[in-house]
């Protein structure tokens, strides 16, 4: 398709054009709802995005609003909240991509192993049960769990955990915030990987078998292998949102004892942006995040299409 | 030899049954002690530790100070209207596109949906949202600012898409000739041929809007356009269960402890009653997501 059209003229592309907008003119028409919709609440941010290098007042409007060129970003990179919560970001990623990531692939390898259907069946449905809590409810039963009489935090204290609200302490953010993670969302995402698992060939299991391979090697050589273009897919798109550690839980369970290390770049914008007013300033730090997002996917993406053939596009 | 293999074999199985019923507990208890708690006498509650298997001094007060209380009823009312106005207005819209961009012969198709493709990868942020909607838009303190901004998810286009595609574009062309316009062909052909991924978006699109509390937190200041999530957010992360007890003032506290657990069951086991029914719609969708990564 790309090659024709480049072979027509300007002028030629427009005629066709022309006829295409008459022969499927129903097409585009039912079309227009769709077209607004992106252009006000996608596009129109993206333009309203501008005011990161303005400095924005609401009677002015974004178009009004005076140009300040990279002030704001200045003011953000020599601010003491910068290292801290770039770094609370990095961390709290960093953590999940090495637990959170892999628990539902391993999950899933396990579910597989199952010689028993239906308990399978049961296995599966009661790990994707969390997933249906809402977010408010979770973080209400977290707060509930880890308070000094909480459940979490008796169990605990056989370990010689001190019985105390736990979300109070900085220490114990990290490990409350990715465990919970886990606990809610490890069942939904190995359903990805159980449809890889089912994908494999069992021919090659028996292949490996009369190599010689015993269990573990057919887990690495066959299993593994076979699933790993779903584990890179999920991997690049994991990698594109390195730098976003969503704000809703994070603000839901932090407290100003705790703000030093739950601090994220998301919450920070949301605390400056909503809370505060500060709106060129917050878009700015925003603007910088997903900067930095975006690069990370283009990278990851083009590193592992070159080394993997497995490509977003 | 073979023997020993089978050994080994039989050890990891019985291993791996143990980790899985373990996995079970950790999935199922922390629900079933919210559910004991919340019908447990809260004087007992408060001076108890450790785990929790059955209820303890069973009696149903919490529930029936949740179920006289306003702001629930309020909260569940306004979330309704959101789910079913929502739910339609997301359907509509998701079905339009992914019929619309489905087509094959659509020159502009492809700009179009590479405009969809990259608002995925990029977006405005949350402060250009929240001004455009509460400044331009003028939709501060209105329900609609919480259905129209997520009228299409992207994700779920995608997937309704991929599916459409794989219709017999015979049976569409057939149709066509026979002189049915495009919108008869989407309600008369496409969408009775889709029902089940139809369902799926339904039910994705539903447990969004059940979940959903951050739009509504930004943009509704008027307390009696709360959703349920909103409500829950005051008396479980906000700790302020004055709303609900003032009626017992006397022991507030106590009464304030197995509300709590009685508010997470009333807002939970709605979902949690159809989903095993629904379970593998959900499921669907996830593969048909995956079939296109």
């Amino acid at each position: 398709m790309k090659k024709t059209n480049n072979k027509f003229s300007f002028r030629e592309q427009g005629t066709l054009l022309k006829k295409d907008l008459y022969a499927n003119r129903e097409v585009y028409f039912l079309l227009i709802p769709v077209v607004v919709f992106y252009i006000i609440f996608c596009y129109m941010p993206m333009y309203g995005a501008l005011i990161a290098f303005k400095d924005y007042a609401p009677k002015l409007g974004v178009t009004g609003s005076p140009w300040v060129g990279f002030k704001h970003f200045e003011m953000f990179f020599n601010s003491p909240s910068f290292l801290t919560i770039l770094w609370n970001t990095v961390r709290i990623s960093l953590y999940s991509l090495l637990v959170e990531f892999p628990a539902p692939i391993i999950l899933a390898m396990l579910i597989n192993e199952l010689r028993n259907a239906r308990f399978a069946k049961v296995v599966q449905t009661a790990t994707y049960l969390p997933h249906f809590i809402s977010l408010i409810v979770v973080c209400g039963m977290i707060k509930d769990f880890t308070r000094d009489t909480g459940i979490i935090t008796q169990l605990l204290s056989l370990f010689g955990v001190p019985e105390v609200s736990l979300l109070g302490y900085p220490q114990y953010f990290l490990p409350i915030y990715i465990g919970s993670n886990i606990w809610q969302d490890v069942g939904w995402s190995s359903i990805i990987y159980l449809a890889a698992l089912t994908g494999v060939d069992p021919q090659l299991y028996e292949a490996a078998k009369i190599d010689g391979a015993n269990k573990w090697q057919q887990t690495i050589h066959v299993t593994l292998v076979g699933i790993m273009p779903t584990i890179i897919t999920m991997l690049i798109l994991r990698m594109g949102s390195i730098l976003s550690v969503g704000y809703e839980k994070i603000i839901l369970l932090y407290n100003d004892a705790t703000l030093e290390v739950a601090d994220v770049i998301s919450s920070y914008v949301y605390r400056k942006g909503i809370l505060e007013q500060s709106w060129s300033f917050s878009t700015a730090v925003n603007l910088f995040n997903s900067v930095v997002n975006l690069v990370f996917l283009l990278i990851t993406n083009k590193i592992s299409s070159k080394v993997n053939e497995t490509s977003l596009w | 030899m073979k023997i020993k293999v089978s050994l080994a074999q039989r050890i990891f199985d019985i291993l791996n049954v143990i980790f899985m019923l373990f996995m079970i507990v950790i999935m199922i208890y922390p629900v079933w002690h919210v559910a004991c708690a919340s019908f447990s006498d809260s004087n007992i509650l408060l001076g108890h530790q450790g785990l929790l298997l059955v209820p303890k001094g069973f009696n149903t007060n919490a529930y029936s100070a949740v179920f006289t209380n306003k702001m629930i009823g309020v909260g569940y009312k306004n979330t309704m209207i959101i789910l079913v106005c929502g739910v339609a207005i997301n359907m509509i819209m998701t079905t339009l596109a992914a019929y619309c961009l489905s087509r094959k012969n659509l020159y502009l198709g492809k700009l179009v949906m590479k405009m969809i493709t990259i608002t995925m990868f990029i977006s405005g942020g949350l402060i250009p949202s929240y001004l455009l909607i509460t400044r331009t838009l003028n939709m501060n303190n209105s329900l609609l600012a919480l259905i129209l901004p997520t009228a299409i998810n992207t994700y779920n286009f995608i997937i309704m898409r991929t599916s459409f595609m794989q219709i017999p574009e015979a049976l569409i062309e057939s149709a066509r000739l026979d002189g049915a316009t495009h919108l008869q062909v989407l309600t008369r052909i496409v969408v009775p041929t889709s029902t089940s991924i139809l369902a799926v978006m339904v039910l994705y699109y539903a447990v969004g809007h059940w979940n959903a509390w951050f739009n509504a937190s930004i943009y509704l200041k008027d307390r009696t356009l709360f959703p349920l999530q909103l409500v829950l957010r005051e008396i479980l992360i906000q700790n302020d269960t004055s709303a609900m007890t003032d009626a017992m003032a006397a022991d507030q506290h106590a009464i304030g402890e197995s509300i709590k657990y009685a508010i997470i069951m009333v807002a939970t086991v709605p979902i949690l009653c159809v989903y095993p029914y629904l379970q593998k719609y959900f499921t669907k969708g996830v593969m048909i997501g995956a079939v296109k990564g």
